[in-house]
């Protein structure tokens, strides 16, 4: 699908934000000087192209009471797929990126308490018989992420 | 972030999206057995506590041109990184920024910023800005790039009863 000015225009104002109100459609339209029914038709034409991959409320995700740690080893290039089985077979396991720097292998855990954290790092790091280093959030920063459509 | 089983009904019916019809929250609420003016003030009241981030469009990135990605690491001053780390969330190329422990010897940076741009080039260039932004609070940086997807699954969350 091809996007013009107007879809641009819907894409980068909706990144801002959406008003939590019974007409928000309605409220955001008269701001871009468009109708109702304009913007829902692109919206959904955006929507199945997947040029939107996701519209409505975005949730911390530790609000809903689990734990999430950024995890990362350092393997050796012979171990790796064998590593990479033993690591990806875990349910906890999110996501995984093999990346270019000695620390190779970057996980994401995600856990129900804080305690499974690390007793998922204890025990794959007793099957692999490798470090995990664990980084947890401290801080997150305020994101100013916006794609310019 | 207090949140009680209403909210967790909310969030259930609501993280997967909002229906694009003109009144949205309307259909939410009615689903859920609630009234829209509470439904609606749950949603500001969770917002206004962190709980909701944004109600926003997600567009992706993909397919607007930003195919390429770098998580870029900092080693700045504990006492600068407060300030520091704000200033590089609100760089619209960063999507996530976050203050995390440093794991000595090994891995010396407490800042992770996550970089976007249309080529690998772009992606330099945002770093290069960074250091720049960071300047002599700044002692190392580094960049990892993503080689492979290893396992990817979605982060969808399962809210707890009650």
């Amino acid at each position: 699908m091809k996007l013009d000015a107007t879809d641009r225009l819907i894409l980068n104002r909706l990144q801002d934000g959406f008003p939590i109100c019974p007409d928000p459609f309605l409220k955001v339209a008269q701001e871009l000087g468009l109708t109702e029914d304009d913007l829902l038709a692109r919206l959904g034409r955006m929507k199945a192209a997947r040029i939107i991959t996701r519209f409505g409320p975005f949730y911390d995700a530790e609000a809903m009471g689990g734990a999430f740690c950024l995890c990362a080893m350092a393997v050796p290039e012979a171990d790796f797929e064998t590593v990479v089985t033993k690591v990806n077979a875990r349910p906890e396991v999110a996501h995984n990126y093999e990346r270019s720097h000695r620390l190779n292998m970057w996980f994401v855990l995600a856990t129900e308490t804080a305690a499974e954290i690390e007793a998922v790092t204890t025990s794959l790091e007793q099957e692999t018989g490798l470090r995990v280093l664990c980084f947890p959030k401290l801080t997150e920063f305020f994101i100013g992420f916006r794609v310019a459509a | 972030m207090n949140i009680d089983a209403t909210d967790r009904r909310i969030i259930a019916a609501t993280q997967g999206g909002l229906a694009l019809v003109p009144q949205p929250y309307a259909m939410v609420a009615e689903k859920l057995g609630l009234d829209e003016a509470t439904l609606c003030a749950r949603l500001r009241a969770m917002q206004e506590r962190g709980v909701i981030r944004r109600v926003a469009v997600a567009p992706n990135h993909y397919a607007l041109g930003m195919v390429a990605n770098g998580m870029s690491v900092w080693d700045v001053e504990d006492g600068a990184v407060a300030e520091l780390g704000a200033r590089v969330g609100a760089l619209d190329y960063v999507s996530h920024c976050y203050e995390r422990p440093r794991a000595l010897p090994d891995w010396p940076y407490n800042i992770f910023a996550m970089i976007h741009g249309q080529s690998r080039d772009e992606v330099e260039e945002k770093r290069a800005q960074i250091a720049e932004l960071l300047g002599d609070a700044c002692r190392a940086g580094d960049i990892l790039y993503s080689t492979r997807i290893l396992k990817k699954t979605g982060l969808r969350l399962r809210p707890k009863e009650g």
